[in-house]
């Protein structure tokens, strides 16, 4: 058994390619998770580019139906799945650890096994492009149009294994982050002193923890129907195509607040600080998240009101669809009364966090409008859902993950972006969204269905079509000015310093970028805002000991080889039993030598 | 009992904020899980409860003697498992072995019966495919055996890993107990599932 160790060497230098691939430091996996997130964010911007050029004018010619189907569908898989989860889970990584005062998360092989499984999926599910075709069947591939009979291409396929490479990679990242907020925290950081986002971040961790298994349920009987021939969700044999809608939303959407509640955590962390105050009522923005998580797993069947529920069900979910905008809303409430007489500093990430309420409160308003199951039966799979659903997703999750980019960038690389182009940028970008996505409520209105690949000239839509798709050419250009911006800023000298906003949060209490281990001394938390009070009290830095030995975990090769075979198992479970067959046993080796390798 | 408790506690195990070690804490968060996945599974049997528009219907085929002495001996297992906790928690190696392995057979003793169960349910004339039945039946035992048998690897792994120079460390009790926690789920998931299928009538 000891033979499984020594195979290879354990990268000695810390740069190079071995010592990225078998790193443990949750900053170089979170760095790695959010450079993979944005280029994942620009593809799948590119596909969204690609389906509006298709709807800038009637009749468009420049993708057929059966392309345009590939590009919508995985346009919302990388969005949801590859881009905005990523980058959230880029940040999870590079800050939980450094705002809770430890040194790294609970489990540090498995942070990097999540991730190498991840790119794994990633690049899984993207290469369905080339071989046979993409997922065609929307985000949500509703069965049967999901099953073997009426999409015969591989891409479903795909769209099955790909998510479920991703939701494990999902669970393993969830299990540590909640772990590591339960078990790690400094000395004094009790639970109601833990920032806003580490709050936000738990939230979402148990909402994953707990939605992903239906899910993968929901998927494996997918795979079922459609390679083994069983009849889930295929009527003509006694199946139930509503049971796929029922098991695919009590995951879908808990998940939506998967990708809203990292943003609302950002938000909460940068307007404190630009504006020079305390949060207003964190207890009750604490809550209002726990409730949205709750809540968000009692609403999933109003995405099913036109599927004929009955009154009952219809008044229930109604109901609790409504509830759910109360949490939210105090939280907007809270954002406001932080601002509210503040000495505020309108640098480019208080832009976004200000965008991020606004456009998320219109997202949010409109959502409340499909809550009414005659209104929703009217915008059901209408233009209408589609503007609802990117004013939260791009005016609130994306908003609030350029905010934390521009919030977090001088920790994480050292350097200040630049603020001119930030800000050139920043308007860009809200101009195009707003042109973008708001000409889609009227689309809506005027009964444009979603998901169609063309229209004809004479049912009024053309303008808004038009507009919408400058809006989406406007929306490239400044993530292009963002991607300038940053390489701009990593060829200039370091010149952030450890606490160039005056943040409160402990990430400030340490070197930009921090050292391996993050702090030389774990901090001691005496409030919420523990750089405010100990700067306010007069209480100094706690001196680095002479001797400081710090033990931090060795690099490790195994999480790439347990993530290599699970993606074999995945390939295998798509063409052939002998390649599932060796990537278990891969799998199975590299957990035996994770198992038995030195940690000391 | 002074003696005992430090067994538990290892001086060396580091300092969490609950003071609970975090492996037990994510197996803890994992199996909360692992609930989603089977209550899924079983509202699916449910869901399709009925729904077979051809025999062979669970009342024909259902052999009730023969599973309940499978759950029996998967009982069983769990009374061992606790054994094996006890014996490592109270440094008592060779009872904690003699339970591991004792744990092991029982658990190979209750996926032969669930591959002798499968096999007569074939030759009856019923499949993964025949029916709504049969789909949701196999896909959900067919799930909890194979939980049951990662459980086997596991507590093998374990059995292995103890019999090296340097036994399962310092954190022996904690790995045992772990361990335990997963067995024990598994176990309870299979109460629920025999009274589902099998003791509730049709």
């Amino acid at each position: 058994m000891a033979t499984a160790i020594g195979v290879m060497t354990h990268a000695e230098e810390d740069t190079g390619l071995w010592s990225w691939l078998t790193t443990v430091d949750h900053k170089r996996i979170g760095a790695v998770y959010t450079v993979a997130g944005f280029i994942f964010f620009m593809i799948g911007g590119l596909e969204a580019v690609a389906v509006r050029t298709q709807l800038a004018v009637p009749n468009g010619t420049v993708l057929d139906a059966d392309r345009y189907n590939q590009f919508f569908t995985m346009h919302a898989l990388t969005m949801i799945f590859l881009a905005i989860m990523p980058m959230g889970a880029g940040f999870f990584n590079y800050f939980i650890p450094l705002q809770i005062g430890a040194r790294d998360v609970a489990f540090p092989r498995l942070n990097a096994l999540s991730l190498w499984i991840f790119l794994g999926g990633g690049l899984l599910l993207n290469s369905s492009f080339f071989l046979g075709g993409a997922p065609n069947g929307g985000w949500f591939g509703y069965a049967p149009l999901s099953s073997i009979e009426y999409a015969k291409t591989s891409g479903m396929t795909f769209y099955v294994v790909g998510l479920l490479t991703l939701g494990l990679s999902t669970l393993i990242a969830s299990l540590n982050f909640a772990v590591t907020i339960i078990n790690m925290r400094a000395p004094g950081m009790s639970m109601m002193r833990l920032p806003v986002f580490i709050w936000m971040v738990l939230v979402v961790a148990f909402l994953l923890i707990l939605s992903l298994p239906v899910l993968t349920v929901g998927l494996l009987q997918l795979y079922f129907d459609r390679v083994w021939g069983t009849s889930f969700f295929s009527p003509a044999t006694g199946g139930d195509p509503i049971l796929w809608q029922h098991i695919f939303w009590i995951f879908g959407h808990p998940e939506v607040y998967v990708l809203i509640l990292p943003s609302m955590g950002i938000v909460s962390e940068v307007l404190p600080v630009m504006s020079k105050k305390p949060l207003f009522g964190y207890s009750a923005i604490v809550f209002a998240g726990a409730a949205i998580g709750v809540l968000g797993f009692g609403v999933w069947a109003h995405h099913m009101f036109t599927t004929g529920l009955g009154p009952v069900p219809q008044v229930v979910f109604s109901a609790s669809t409504m509830a759910i905008g109360i949490p939210t809303g105090i939280k907007i409430f809270n954002w406001l009364g932080t601002m509210y007489g503040g000495n505020i500093r309108f640098v480019t990430a208080t832009y976004f966090s200000v965008a991020f309420i606004a456009l998320f409160t219109i997202g949010g308003i409109s959502g409340v409008m499909h809550a009414s199951p005659p209104i929703d039966g009217h915008h059901q799979d209408s233009y209408f859902v589609v503007a609802h659903l990117h004013y939260v997703l791009f005016g609130g999750a994306i908003m609030g993950i350029f905010a934390g980019l521009f919030y977090w960038f001088p920790k994480m690389s050292g350097r200040m972006l630049d603020e001119t182009l930030g800000k050139i940028g920043f308007w860009i970008m809200f101009v195009g969204m707003n042109l973008t996505f708001f000409p889609m409520h009227f689309l809506g209105l005027a009964g444009m269905p979603r998901r169609i690949y063309t229209y004809d000239a004479d049912l009024g839509w053309d303008t808004w079509n038009m507009v919408a798709t400058i809006g989406s050419y406007t929306i490239a250009t400044s993530v292009l000015i963002f991607v300038i911006n940053v390489i701009k800023t990593m060829r200039k000298d370091k010149d952030a310093g450890d606490d160039p906003w005056g943040g409160a949060t402990l990430e400030w209490a340490t070197s930009s970028p921090p050292p391996a281990h993050d702090f030389d001394v774990i901090p001691e938390v005496r409030d919420r805002d523990p750089l405010w009070y100990d700067r306010d009290h007069g209480i100094a830095r706690a001196a680095v000991p002479e001797h400081n030995h710090i033990h931090m975990p060795p690099p490790s090769y195994f999480p790439l080889i347990v993530a290599l075979g699970a993606l074999l198992i995945a390939v295998g479970s798509m063409t052939h039993l002998s390649v599932l067959g060796l990537g278990a046993v891969i799998a199975i080796y590299g957990v035996w030598g994770w198992a038995l390798e030195p940690t000391d | 009992m002074a003696a005992a408790a430090h067994e538990t506690q290892p001086a060396t195990q580091h300092a969490t904020t609950t003071g609970i070690d975090n492996r037990k804490v994510m197996m803890w968060i994992f199996l909360a899980s692992e609930c989603l996945f089977f209550g899924a599974l079983i509202s699916t049997y449910l869901i399709f409860k009925g729904d077979s528009l051809v025999g062979p219907y669970p009342k024909e085929i259902l052999n009730i003697p023969v599973t309940s002495t499978s759950t029996f001996v998967l009982l069983m297992s769990s009374l061992t498992m606790v054994l094996a906790v006890y014996g490592a928690q109270h440094g008592r190696l060779g009872m904690m072995k003699v339970m591991l392995l004792a744990t092991i057979l029982l658990g190979l003793g209750f996926l032969g019966f669930q591959a002798y169960e499968f096999t007569e349910f074939v030759h009856e004339g019923l499949g993964l495919t025949t029916n709504q039945f049969g789909t949701s039946f196999f896909v959900l035992t067919g799930f909890h055996g194979t939980h049951v048998a990662v459980g086997v690897l596991y507590l093998l792994s374990l059995l292995v890993a103890s019999n090296r120079r340097t036994g399962l460390g310092r954190d022996r009790a904690l790995h045992i107990d772990i361990a335990g926690l997963y067995w024990h789920f598994v176990d309870v998931v299979w109460i629920v599932i025999f009274t589902i299928i099998y003791l509730i009538p049709n």
